[in-house]
């Protein structure tokens, strides 16, 4: 019975790790930029195609995939917020909800037109494939995996933006846009680079996502509801109530699933709600 | 904003409700077309009350008419047809859910309002989906079988009652919202959207305004759903789910917040686009679709009504 | 009002390409009217990869077997309804009312085939539900026929075979909706008067991420097989769980319907694929001529996408070819059912008949 529970909590601890890798660039945009981004998943899914080009068609392993599909995500980051997104910082968030809907939209068609509206294969290494047993419990190769990329996502994140220069600058553009260009600081540049992050993490994600969650042209859509509820529950623009917020709703989620599969799609939403209504700023929020 | 707002009506907006009147006479073969439009206009208008007037972002709108297509559509499948009275039982069933949910939604900021309500949403949907055995669960409940309206009108495949019929409830549920809107409560719902902690100053109660918003807005969505049970005879599970309370949304952004035109307006928009597009193109419409939000958004700030009123202003600029 | 008048413009524009395409249609309509089939099908959304298997099949068809039948030409109209019951049924509406459509043809789900139940039976056409696959459907109205399959028919088979191979614990794994409990429904009644037991029976929501949990507990629940029914799509991660969760390794025989093992994402399944038994009434590797032409000539048409079992409903189009044959052309909606009742043929799938009771297909599985 303990065997179960802790196999409960392991299962759950990798499936939050997998939601805050997704959500962590758009705790990001969200509350670094101001931005509400509803497209975040489309850069997931670029994220998630390159991966499985790169694997299928140039025979890339797994694991040297995962960068590429960061940099692609990135990269699209950078082009997009070049071109649309810096036009919209100061619309409404209404407006921002509006142009970014329009790009999931067309990411969705563009990608059936280009991959076909089917779920996409990917083949994980066999050493990250199975389980390995420890102390007598069955745990599985890949979710140990996942978490063990979130440990260094979340420590280089936090020195990013607490240790270093690029950090600072980004801390100071998001507190005032006016004092830090008047600092010297390259206001604009600093929030490409910081959309262009957002995005990566995402594009990684949707790289990492791919044997759990699967992989089709609606994903930006599928999964929009998750990343915003991580986002909400743990109060955007921080590193550390996401994480908190991702692992908690992934345990909430594969314990009611488990152990009363009956009523599973009910418990994670329960526990959303009644974590909002608790922590209205959200687990780590500023309270104004 | 010394008197209050006049409730005359202009000629413009005169102009505006005949263009539904006359298309009822020119375009005879698109009338069920007509009347899901109408259906979602008032779907939008319910959603402008709590998002453009008390600014209440809400993600699970469809919560409210899905309970009304349930109750209307349950109702008729047990016997009681009479379509009349079954859209008041449905807006009564989503008031009293609405008054009970508002208290949640009350609380907190944006995201928190946005993600409680989305929650809200989403548990419904389970409900439903789990109580298969009465509402037919992920197949739908069908079966709903409709009595003709006031006794001579029966609901065929032509369309035509259910336009009319679904013209007639907007109508007179807009002209309800906008003497609401332009009233002393309404008034003081817009000061609570230029500066909320402002208003307890002049001694206004914030929430149990907004709850009372939030809980008419219910009441109408749960009018618009049983309208669209009653005329289509069928409830799908989907009523209820977030992909409508997200089209929503987009629908009533398009045409514009607070002004109650610019839900008429998104919808109507939004639906003969969608229809419009993916007669073209079935497989690859959702593409130009998108593409014309996101020039919407580029070009006309706050939705249709947003472009409207700027260019009005750039006009009148030009002449004085 | 600006944007009112863009809106009415917009309008106008359509209801003049209406009237046109209606003038030109109704010229030629004392020599032999087209036979105007209404394709009505989810392509875009969650469930589009079940419409473009449907559309992709019923084109071929087409192709392969000439655009005139029984004197007219074919013309296949291919709408997307989202996946949106009130969508679906309005589209059918429009193609009654607005363009004259002889049958109605499609349906990705059942939702959507009940939906549009009522306007078939109204309108007196024929409604051709290609995949939909709920037992239920048939009996809304006298003017559905099935091309597809149902799910009691692929499910029994499976049971029978557990049952003869010392299967004797079996857990459930569904998808909660109806097709899911159907066959559900199916498999433990047969497996219960067999004498096997039912472990545990779990139903998963509609949209859900990941199985592992429900995995886990069928594994500590120790049955001797897990009887599997999801949708088409989620066989994928089902699948790769069950390997990952050394299921297979703990002696646990995965069984299922076809779907699980879909032939359009059997490469996205890989190795697990291998060693699971399943019963169903298509398989892109099923060894008759007449498959093996279907499936290279599907495939040279769609850019090497395989065949799966959802497109061998949309070769139902055969259906309506015959029926039209049979009735020297009829548009009268009554006489083609009647002539689609207690038709056989031989298909990719195997030999094929209607039943003319249920109007339900009869197939080997």
């Amino acid at each position: 019975m303990l065997g179960n529970f802790i196999g409960v909590l392991f299962d759950g601890v990798a499936y939050g790790s997998l939601l805050f890798i997704i959500s962590i660039g758009l705790s990001v945009t969200m509350g670094l930029m101001n931005f509400v981004n509803l497209a975040h998943g489309a850069f997931a899914m670029v994220g998630g195609y390159a991966c499985v080009v790169v694997m299928t068609r140039l025979g890339v392993p797994f694991l040297a995939s995962l960068p590429i599909a960061f940099v692609a995500a990135a990269a699209a980051g950078i082009v997009l917020e070049r071109s649309l997104y810096r036009r919209l910082y100061r619309a409404t968030h209404l407006d921002q909800v509006l142009f970014s809907i329009g790009l999931v939209f067309m990411s969705i068609a563009a990608t059936t037109y280009f991959f076909g509206p089917q779920q996409q294969p990917v083949q994980l290494p066999e050493f990250l494939r199975g389980q390995v047993h420890v102390l007598g419990l069955d745990l599985g190769t890949y979710r140990l995996f996942l978490i063990a990329v979130v440990i260094i996502i979340t420590v280089a994140l936090t020195w990013l933006i607490e240790r270093t220069r690029f950090g600072a600058e980004i801390r100071a553009s998001v507190d005032n846009q006016q004092a830090s260009a008047g600092l010297g600081i390259n206001v604009y540049r600093v929030f490409s680079l910081t959309f262009a992050l957002g995005s990566g993490l995402a594009g990684l994600g949707g790289g990492l996502g791919i044997d759990v969650l699967g992989l089709d042209p609606t994903f930006p859509l599928k999964y929009m509801v998750y990343f915003l509820l991580v986002v909400a529950v743990g109060g955007a623009g921080t590193i550390k109530g996401p994480l908190f917020a991702a692992l908690i709703l992934g345990i909430f989620d594969v314990a009611g699933k488990y152990y009363v599969p009956q009523v599973g799609a009910f418990v994670i939403y329960v526990a959303m709600v009644v974590l909002l209504i608790v922590f209205p700023h959200g687990l780590a929020g500023r309270r104004t | 904003m010394s008197a209050l707002p006049t409730q005359r009506w202009s000629k413009l907006e005169i102009g505006f409700w005949l263009i539904p009147m006359v298309a009822f006479f020119v375009f005879p073969k698109y009338l069920t077309l007509g009347s899901q439009i109408l259906i979602a206009a008032l779907f939008a208008l319910s959603l402008d009350l709590i998002l453009g007037y008390a600014r209440i972002i809400s993600l699970g709108h469809a919560a409210f008419f899905g309970i009304g297509a349930y109750t209307a559509g349950l109702l008729a499948k047990y016997g009681w047809g009479e379509p009349i009275s079954g859209l008041v039982a449905a807006a009564a069933v989503a008031t009293l859910t609405g008054l009970v949910t508002s208290f949640l939604v009350v609380r907190g900021q944006d995201l928190t309002r946005l993600m409680v309500t989305l929650g809200i949403g989403l548990m419904f949907y389970e409900i439903a989906n789990q109580a298969s055995w009465l509402t037919g669960g992920v197949d739908g409940l069908s079966g709903v079988e409709m009595k003709k309206l006031f006794g001579v009108f029966s609901f065929g495949l032509d369309g035509r009652t259910a336009y009319l019929y679904s013209l007639a409830v907007l109508f007179v549920v807009f002209c309800f919202a906008r003497t609401l809107v332009r009233s002393p409560f309404g008034l003081s719902l817009r000061g609570i959207r230029e500066g909320e902690r402002r208003m307890p100053a002049i001694g206004a109660s914030v929430p149990r305004k907004l709850i009372a918003v939030y809980t008419v807005g219910a009441g109408i969505a749960g009018v618009a759903g049983a309208l669209l049970a009653q005329t289509t005879q069928f409830v799908g599970i989907d009523s209820l789910g977030f992909p409508r309370s997200a089209e929503l949304m987009i629908m009533l952004i398009l045409g514009g917040t607070g002004y109650l035109y610019g839900a008429l307006l998104g919808a109507a928009l939004f639906m003969l686009l969608q229809d419009y597009l993916s007669n073209l193109n079935p497989v690859y419409w959702q593409f130009w679709l998108g593409l014309l939000l996101v020039l919407i958004v580029l070009f006309a700030r706050g939705g249709l009504m947003g472009g409207f009123i700027a260019l009005r202003r750039r006009f009148a600029r030009g002449r004085s | 009002m600006r944007s009112s008048l863009f809106v009415s413009r917009r309008a106008v524009v359509a209801s003049v390409l209406a009237a046109t395409v209606g003038l030109s249609t109704s010229g030629i309509a004392w020599a032999a009217d087209p036979l105007k089939i209404g394709l009505i099908l989810p392509l875009t959304g969650p469930f589009a990869s079940t419409g473009r298997q449907i559309e992709a099949a019923c084109r071929l068809y087409i192709a392969r077997n000439g655009d005139i039948v029984a004197g007219r030409k074919v013309e296949l109209i291919v709408k997307d309804d989202t996946g949106a019951p009130e969508t679906t049924k309005r589209i059918a509406q429009d193609l009654i009312v607005q363009q004259k459509v002889n049958i109605l043809a499609g349906f990705g789900l059942t939702p959507l085939a009940l939906a549009t139940a009522s306007v078939a039976t109204e309108a007196k056409v024929p409604m051709v539900v290609m995949a939909a696959a709920t037992s239920v459907i048939t009996t809304r109205s006298p003017f559905i026929v099935r091309a597809g399959f149902t799910l009691p028919q692929v499910t029994a088979p499976i049971a029978e075979w557990a049952l003869k191979n010392n299967v004797k614990r079996v857990a459930t794994l569904v998808t909660d909706f109806g097709p899911g409990l159907d066959a559900e429904k199916t498999f433990v009644k047969r497996f219960t008067e067999g004498g096997g037991t039912i472990v545990e029976s779990i139903r998963t929501p509609l949209q859900n991420p990941d199985f592992a949990p429900f995995l886990q507990r069928v594994k500590d629940a120790k049955p001797d097989a897990l009887f599997v029914f999801v949708p088409s799509g989620q066989g994928t991660a089902v699948m790769k769980q069950f390997g990952d969760r050394g299921l297979a390794a703990a002696g646990i025989k995965l069984i299922g319907t076809g779907d699980v093992v879909d032939d359009d994402i059997l490469d996205a399944i890989g190795a697990p694929a291998l060693g699971v038994v399943t019963s169903f009434h298509y398989s892109a590797a099923h060894p008759s001529p007449e498959n093996k032409a279907y499936v290279d000539a599907f495939m040279k048409a769609n850019n090497g996408m395989r065949p799966n079992f959802m497109s061998i409903g949309g070769y139902g189009m055969h259906l309506i070819y015959e029926a039209e044959k049979k009735t020297g052309g009829s548009n009268d909606g009554e006489k083609l059912v009647e002539a689609m009742r207690s038709m056989s043929w031989t298909s990719p799938r195997g030999p094929v008949s209607i039943d003319p009771a249920t109007r339900e297909p009869v197939q080997t599985v």
